[in-house]
Formats: structure tokens, sequence, C-alpha cells
């Protein structure tokens, strides 16, 4: 690495370079990819929490009909906060957890192409957050969904509104450096020998969601500045009384919003495409077929926005083109579950608590594809659109595909990020009540639905006969809670037990990220390895018989980098920095400058600059 | 690499030790006992649904019905093919204890994976023939024999023109309806779904019903939007004479989950007898209490704050304004709700407690509170429950 003037660089410094490494304050300086990783999944599993506390007084509003624990107002901003939590704060920000820790062990690389910009996303990310959230001490939290349709979004009186738009602009940001970062990480910092086809398919469905991000993002970040304009400034881009379009921002935001969902539950796919082999002790079933079923996903996943508005008007032709490629879009999932089913298929199937997940998330996504198909059936979707069945398919597809193999994840390779297993017996029994929680939640809406119960509804009368079911989904929220209350009892436990692992491959992996230590160092690879086949880990560890497709394993030592610890002091990295954070916090202040003042405004650009400058005049290598 | 053995992909015959299998089967025993439950469960919830869409009570939402469940069917048999495959797998090839296997290392099977992409492709594009046909069916215009309604979305009720059907009083224009739509048995109804009159704005400027709606009658038909700007259109059609429940299914603001509206199907001849009796203005009222409820419905209320009149018409009495449900048939027997559906127009309690104070009796109601006496709420409800 080049060596720069060190001295020059501190000289034009403001405040001192944080050179530790360890300790509280270095996790608010860190640029260490897998620092970032362990921030963002803990930021984003408390969102998690806060957005599951949301949707437990959802289902208590709901248990009976005429519900009185909220008002229509408190409702709304409940069910808009719930939505808005459980993709933007914790789905997005848990996958690039996952991604930000994973990828550059996964890849043979010793960190992200750009370490400060990744700090600057997570910072971004909680900044963002944390201003939604303040919404709700400022006058009330966004209250028009979610999917924010114009114009009732842009005239509702409350400011909820424009902090929705000004938090998902800023959670935006964050979003479009990490995707810019983790692809170019992806594209150009694997390892020797590490092709594209001899990358992991978790990476590859990462590649997948980065891009989608980078061509979905500025969609929605033009609506929403539209949108915010509409609000503070008066322009008319979706006023009708005024030639605006409302039409216009429903296309805009499915233009983005459909692609998100598979932003949102690639990862999983992802996740599960790694769990399933090493279980089943068997590669990956057509991994090829796997990763181009994953990019046409995301290349047909622009074309289908329109179905989540068949009842809006757009004509005959129109719902025809987005129903057929909708039922399209079905093809290249189904491929992927065939997949999987064939990976299974003839292993030696070891029931590990990851491996219930990922079988789980498999057998739940299912389900919402099915459903999910039913939406294709454009005059049958008349009927189901915006009802509880929408709300039952979605939760199948992001919470029983989604949330699952996120589960999965945090099994699996919780020994890599801190070389302890989380309890296998208690992880099972929390897999049951959250399998059975889950199913008992979100498998009667789709009848709710179907008998005629309509979706961001506070209230409902008890002559329509949903009370039962939805009495039995208040049971299974309950549920889902329990479970995750039992997660957090395993956490604890095992965070109560000494460090280490009895061997530092507990699962018997296939794939690089297990070649280091538990925990990795902070350079992640003594030395940078050399790739020679895809699951290169495995391949060091058992021969294939070329003919008989028979194991035996490698001749001792050849299994890898194992032990070799204390080194790496020749290994320039990034030093720690405190201008990623500065140049974040700037983000909120001229969020609330718009809202209050354009003193504020001018301050958080001021703050913004100053992070900026400081990181560009700041050399990235810290003095040694 | 590809090419797998093909002994590999064979189901295998073997059986597994008897022993071994007892257990597997009673736990999938469990699983099917749990699920019979299940169903048995589902039976309960069947009580008398007023707004399911299977109960249908027209072709439309018939034909809608057929669709989905044919849809259901096919998705039931994948789903039982799918998930059974993967228990199958789970069972047959779960590692058992003190077994050391190697499994075989099949890497993939490219004719069996085309297979697998081309079997989905034939089932949606087999499940999208009739989707297609459906989609088109109801598209089409029915036509200038059908009974034509607009439908008018407000923040939060619903307003029905009959354009076709012109009253005798005033300058004639056409009969209007708020809360219940009453259209004839076995005839064709062609919805014009709009925000005609829009550009009204309540007291703080904010645009009445500029906002996107959806209206939806399951058993009649599926939704469309009402979207401002936009004229988009809808075909119903009731064959049975009764009574349907609907309501707003797109998020309208605040109280959308009060947005709710009832249709009434009657027969030929009943529905002969409504249009007479709708296209007559109401009758002067001739008791003392509803004449004073006519005066306290134009008196302006204090200091230029309008009055019931400023938004509310009742035909031949008071030409009002159109921002709220018009009144002249209020007491009219198909009209059985009132506010959004919120309350049965027979519930006169429910009636007193909204005009005694709308927002209280459903939060952010555009309707203002004139703080009227208990003796002024009286009269209006002689008034009201008179306008028949």
């Amino acid at each position: 690495m080049a060596t720069l003037d060190v001295a020059a660089g501190r000289e034009r410094g403001i405040l001192r370079r944080p050179m530790a490494t360890e300790g509280f304050w270095s996790w608010f300086t860190t640029v260490d990819h897998k620092k970032i990783g362990i921030l963002y999944g803990l930021a984003a599993f408390v969102f998690f929490i806060v957005g599951g506390l949301e949707a437990l007084l959802i289902r208590a509003q709901l248990v009976g009909p005429d519900g009185t624990l909220l008002n229509a107002d408190q409702y709304n901003q409940i069910f808009t906060m719930h939505g808005i939590t459980m993709i933007f704060l914790f789905v997005m920000p848990m996958s690039a957890a996952f991604f930000n820790y994973m990828i550059p062990l996964m890849i043979g690389a010793r960190d992200v192409a750009f370490p400060r910009l990744n700090a600057y996303s997570y910072w971004a990310f909680a900044a963002g957050g944390l201003f939604l959230y303040s919404s709700f001490f400022l006058g009330g939290a966004p209250n028009g969904g979610w999917f924010g349709y114009a114009p009732n979004s842009t005239t509702d009186p409350t400011p909820g509104m424009t902090f929705y738009a000004l938090g998902l602009i800023i959670t935006g940001i964050s979003s479009a450096a990490g995707a810019v970062n983790l692809a170019i990480t992806v594209i150009n910092m694997r390892a020797p020998g590490m092709s594209l086809f001899r990358m992991p398919v978790f990476v590859w469905m990462g590649l997948v969601v980065q891009f989608l991000l980078v061509f979905a993002l500025p969609i929605i970040t033009v609506a929403l500045f539209e949108l915010l304009f509409d609000r503070r400034w008066g322009t008319r881009f979706f006023d009708p009384t005024a030639g605006g379009e409302p039409l216009l921002w429903q296309h805009m935001f499915w233009l983005f919003g459909h692609p998100e969902v598979y932003i949102l539950i690639l990862p999983a796919f992802g996740i599960v495409s790694e769990i399933l082999p090493v279980f089943s002790r068997k590669p990956l079933f057509g991994y090829q077929f796997v990763v181009f079923s994953g990019i046409a996903i995301g290349f047909i996943g622009f074309g289908v926005w329109a179905h989540h508005m068949f009842a809006a008007g757009l004509g005959p032709v129109a719902n025809t083109a987005f129903g057929v490629t909708t039922a399209i879009i079905g093809v290249p999932t189904g491929i992927k579950i065939f997949n999987w089913m064939g990976t299974m298929y003839g292993g030696d199937i070891r029931f590990h608590t990851p491996m219930m997940y990922a079988i789980g998330a498999v057998a739940m996504f299912v389900i919402g594809g099915l459903s999910g198909v039913t939406h294709a059936i454009v005059p049958s979707d008349y009927q189901q659109t915006d009802t509880y069945y929408i709300v039952a398919h979605f939760h199948y597809v992001i919470f029983g595909g989604g949330v699952f193999a996120i589960f999965g994840g945090l099994y699996y390779w919780w020994p890599k990020v801190f070389a302890r297993k989380l309890g296998e017996g208690i992880g099972k029994l929390q897999f049951w009540i959250l399998f059975v929680g889950f199913n008992l939640t979100f498998g009667p809406m789709h009848i709710l639905g179907l008998y005629g119960m309509i979706r961001r509804t506070y209230t409902y009368p008890a002559s329509l006969g949903l009370t039962f079911w939805n009495q039995v989904a208040t049971v299974g929220a309950f549920l889902i809670a329990l479970s995750v209350l039992v997660f957090l009892v395993n956490v604890v436990r095992t965070h109560t037990k000494p460090k280490g692992l009895a061997h530092e491959d507990p699962w018997d992996a296939r794939t690089l990220e297990w070649t280091t230590s538990c925990p990795p160092p902070h350079y992640n690879f003594e030395e940078i390895p050399t790739v020679h086949a895809l699951d290169e880990f495995w391949h060091r560890k058992y021969v294939e018989d070329e003919r008989s497709r028979r194991l035996v394993p490698a001749q001792a030592g050849a299994a890898g980098d194992h032990g070799h610890e204390g080194g790496g002091h020749s290994i320039h990295l990034p030093g720690p920095s405190f201008w990623p954070l500065v140049a974040a916090a700037g983000l909120p202040i001229m969020a609330y400058g718009v809202i209050y003042s354009w003193w504020l405004l001018a301050a958080g650009v001021l703050v913004a600059l100053t992070g900026f400058y400081g990181w560009a005049l700041e050399p990235s290598v810290a003095e040694e | 690499m590809i090419e797998c053995r093909r002994a590999a992909l064979r189901w295998p015959g073997a059986p597994v030790q008897p022993g071994e299998t007892r257990n597997v089967r009673t736990k999938l025993r469990w699983v099917l006992a749990l699920a019979g439950v299940t169903l048995l469960l589902s039976a309960c919830g069947l009580s008398d649904p007023s707004q399911s869409t299977f109960e249908p009570a027209g072709p439309v939402a018939q034909k809608q019905k057929d669709l989905f469940l044919g849809v259901f069917w096919v998705a039931v048999a994948v789903f039982i093919l799918v998930e059974g495959g993967i228990v199958l797998i789970m069972v047959r090839y779960r590692h058992r204890k003190g077994r050391e296997r190697m499994p075989l290392q099949t890497h993939g099977h490219t004719r069996l994976e085309i297979g697998w992409t081309i079997l989905p492709t034939l089932v949606l594009a087999g499940v999208m023939v009739p989707t297609v046909g459906l989609l088109w069916d109801l598209a089409r215009d029915p036509g200038r024999e059908a009974l034509q309604i607009t439908v008018e979305g407000h923040q939060w009720w619903w307003g029905f023109v009959y354009t076709d059907l012109k009253t005798t009083y005033g300058d004639q224009g056409p009969i209007t309806t708020a809360d219940v739509m009453v259209i004839p048995e076995d005839t064709d109804v062609w919805l014009t779904l709009t925000t005609a009159g829009g550009g009204a704005r309540d007291a703080n400027g904010v645009p009445d019903f500029e906002v996107v709606h959806s209206f939806w009658v399951p058993q009649l038909g599926g939704a469309q939007d009402v979207v401002p700007n936009r004229v988009n259109h809808l075909l119903l059609h009731g064959s049975e004479p009764g009574t349907y429940e609907g309501q707003c299914k797109e998020f309208c603001g605040l109280q959308h989950g009060l947005m709710k509206l009832r249709v009434v199907v009657l027969a030929a001849d009943e529905w002969e007898s409504w249009v007479q009796n709708q296209s007559t203005f109401a009758v002067a009222p001739t008791d003392e209490q509803a004449e004073r409820g006519l005066g306290i419905f134009m008196e302006d209320r204090a200091s230029g704050a309008g009055s019931c009149v400023s938004c509310h018409s009742i035909g031949g009495l008071a030409t009002g304004g159109a921002a709220g449900p018009n009144l002249t048939h209020f007491a009219d027997p198909t009209h059985s709700c009132f506010a959004g559906c919120t309350w049965d127009t027979s519930d006169l309690e429910a009636l007193r407690t909204w005009l005694r104070d709308p927002d209280a009796a459903r939060l952010g109601s555009k309707m203002p509170n004139y703080q009227l006496t208990e003796e002024e709420i009286d009269d209006l409800i002689a008034l009201l429950t008179s306008l028949e």
C-alpha cells in the first residue's frame, strides 16, 4: 500500500485521529467491515424488536371487533411505522450486516473496497432510523402507509409524511453508498482464482441485490423529493386539483417497490443456498441454474411493478402485460425451490438449528410463492388486492422466507463472528415456537382476506364473522414474540460462557470464510488465499473422485490456513476515523432543517461538508 | 461437471429399518392430526360472512371466484408435491446417528433442471389463458342499456349519482344518494368512478375527496380504484335481491377503516317504486318539531361558520352544497346506514352522538361541531327521520 505523508494529514485534521481498534469508542470510528457488520446487525435487530412491538399493538387492536386500544390516528401511525421499520430498518440493514461481514471473507478479501464509505453507510442508516422515530415526539409519526400514496400523503396535515420522505431519503443514501461499495468489492476484490462462477451463491445474490439497489433507489429518491416538495414548498407533482398526477407516485413507488421485494428476499435465498449444502454435505444442486435464476429475478423484477396497481384503472392491455410478467417471475423462483430440493436429495441431512431454519424458509416461501402466483390472476386479484390475503402473502415471503433465513444465517455464522455456538436445543425450541406462531399469525390472514377483511383498517365490525381468525392471528403473533424472546435468552446464555470453539469449522463448511480463525483477525487472512474451485474450503478438506463422485478426506495439512495467528504486522489496513460519523450526522440535521429552519439546514450542510473534507484530507491508513 | 450419475437420482427403493421409521411415522401422524384440527377449526370460522368473496351474488363475483378456485386447486397440487417432497427428502435422507455416510457429490442435472424450468412455465401459461380471457371479458363496456351510476369517493363516505335518472324537482338533476347504492336485480350496472365535483376544500383548506379510494363490494365483484383526475369504470351485476356490504379498499387517510357502503339489489317492481320515490322530493315537514329542524338546518351558525345546508342538500327543501351526503331521502328504508355506514340509520342514539360531536364520534370527521343543544339535535333528528 502506498505510503502517505501521515504527519501532514494529522496537521490538517480537526479531530485527533482515533487509533483504538478495541473498546467502546472504537465502535464509533471503526472502518473494519466486520465491526460494521456487527453494528448493522445489532441496530437492525433492535429495530426488529421495535417493529415487532408495533406488530403486537396492531394484533392487540384487532383481537376483537371494534377494538379501542388504539384510535384511528394512532393505528395509522403504528401500521405505517411497522412497515417502514421492518423493510427499511430491519430486513435491509440485516442483509447489509450479513453482506458486510461475509462478502469480503467469502471472496478472500481483507475489507470492502471503500472502508470509510462503509462506515458512512452504517451511520447514515442509523441516523435515518433515529430521525424517523423522532417523529413520534415531534407531532406524529408517518401515517400514510409505507407506500405513502399521494395525494393522501401530500395533504395530510400532520408532519409524519415529511419525516417519511426525509427519513427514507437518508436511509436511501445509506443503501446507495453501501450498494456501490459492495458491488465494487465483489467485482474488484476477489482473491486470485475466485472467478465469478466460483463465488458462493450468497455472494452472487449479494451482487444482484446491490445492482437492484443501484437501479431502484434513484426512482424512489426522485419520488420522495417530489413528495417532500409537494408537502413543504407547495409544488404540485401529485396535486390533482392543479393538474398533478396521483398515479405518477404509484408508478414511481412500485417501480422501486417491486425490485425492493427482491432486495429483501434475495439475501435470504443466498443464505439458504449456503446452509443447505453444508448440512446436506453435498454441493448446491445446479449452481449455475441457481445463480442465473437469481439474475433473472433481478431483471424481471423491474418489469412487474404494475401488479400492485391492477385495480388502479390502467386498462386491460397493461393489466394483461403485467399479469403475464408476474406469472413469468414465478419460473426462476420455482427453479430455486427445485434446486434446493435437489441439493437435499441424496444428502446426509443434519438437522442442526441453521438447517431447520433454512428448510423452514424454503417450505414457508413456497406458500408465499404460490399465493403470489394467484396475484397474477388479474380478475381474482381485483378481489384480493388490499385485503389481508395480500398481508398473508407478503409475510409468507418476507417473514417466512426472509426472517427464517435470517435466523438460519445468525445461527450458522454466529460461531464465525463470536467464536461461540448458539445453544442448539434452545435454538430448536425457538424454531418450533416461531414456526407455529408464524403459521398461526399469517395462515389465517389468507382466510380473513378472502372473507373480506381489508388491509390497513383499525377496526372491523362483529357482523362480518372475522373475529375468530383475528383471535388466532393475535395468539400467533404473541408466540412469535415469545420465540424472539427465546432467541435473546439463547444469545445471553451463549455469551455468559467463555469464548472458544471446540473446532474452528464447527459445521464442516464449504466456503472461504471458514478458512480463517473465529472470529477472524482484523486483516481477515494472513495470506490472501488462492482459489481453485467452487466450495474451495470443502475441496481442501475432501478430494472428490471425478468418476464415482465419492469423497475421501484430503491429505492432512491441506485444509488450509488454520491456526496461523498472531501475524499480520505487515498488513496495512485503513485506520479508524471519526469523519464518516460526522458526515452522516449532517444528514438528519439537514432533514430537521427542512422541517424547521433554514439555519438548521445550513448547519447540517456545514456538518456534512466538514465531515467530507476531513474524510478527504485524512490519509486512509493511520500512522503505525 | 454438471452431469451426475443417473443412479443418484433414482428414488431409492430400499426401505428404512422398521425400528427407525416408527418414530418418524408417529411424528408424521401428529402433523396430520394437527392439520385435521386446523381444518375443523377453519369450519368454525365460517359464521355468516357478509363481505366474503366466497359468497358471490352476481356473475362478475362468481367468475372471479371460479377462476380463483381453479388456480387455488392447481396451487394445492403444487403445494402437496413440493412440501411433500421436502418432507420425504428430509425423512429419507436424514443423518442417522452412528452411521457415517458421505453422500454422492451430485452437482446438478441439466436435463432435469431444464425440465423443471419448462414444466412450471407450462402450468403458468395454462393458468394465464382463462385469466386473460376473463380480464378482457370484465373490461367490456356493456353499452347504454346498462344502468349508469357515477360513484364519488369522499373522505370518508361514498356518494352515488344516477346520471340517467332525473328528478322531477328543482333543476331536474340526477337522483343522488349516499352510503347505500340501490340497483335493480339482473341488470348490468356500469359504474363511473371519479371525483366529479372535486376541488372542494374543507375548513383547513385540505382538499375534500381528492385522494385515492377503491370501490369494493366483494359479493358483486372485485375492486376498482377511484383516482383523482381519472375516470375509471367498473361493471357490476346483482343476480339476487339482497343487501351487500362493501368498503373502501385503498388507504385514504384517518378513517379509511370506516369508509363503508352497502349495495341493495331490488327486484324489478321494488326498483320501480324506489326510483319513483327518489325522483320526487322530500315532503315538507308537517309536524312542528321537524319544521324547527329544517330551520336549524338552514340557519347560519354563529359568525359565518356555515350551516348544515352549506354541505348537505335536501332536494326541494334546502338546496345546498355537495361536500356532504345528499339527505333528500335520508329515512328511505333502503338507506339503512349513514356516515360512511359507520352506524345503522335506525340507531337514533348513534345519530344523536354523531350530531352532538362528529369528531368525537368518528375521529377526524370533516363535519364541523356546531355545538348543537340537545333540543336542536331532537329537532334535527325529527327532520331527518321524516325524509322518506
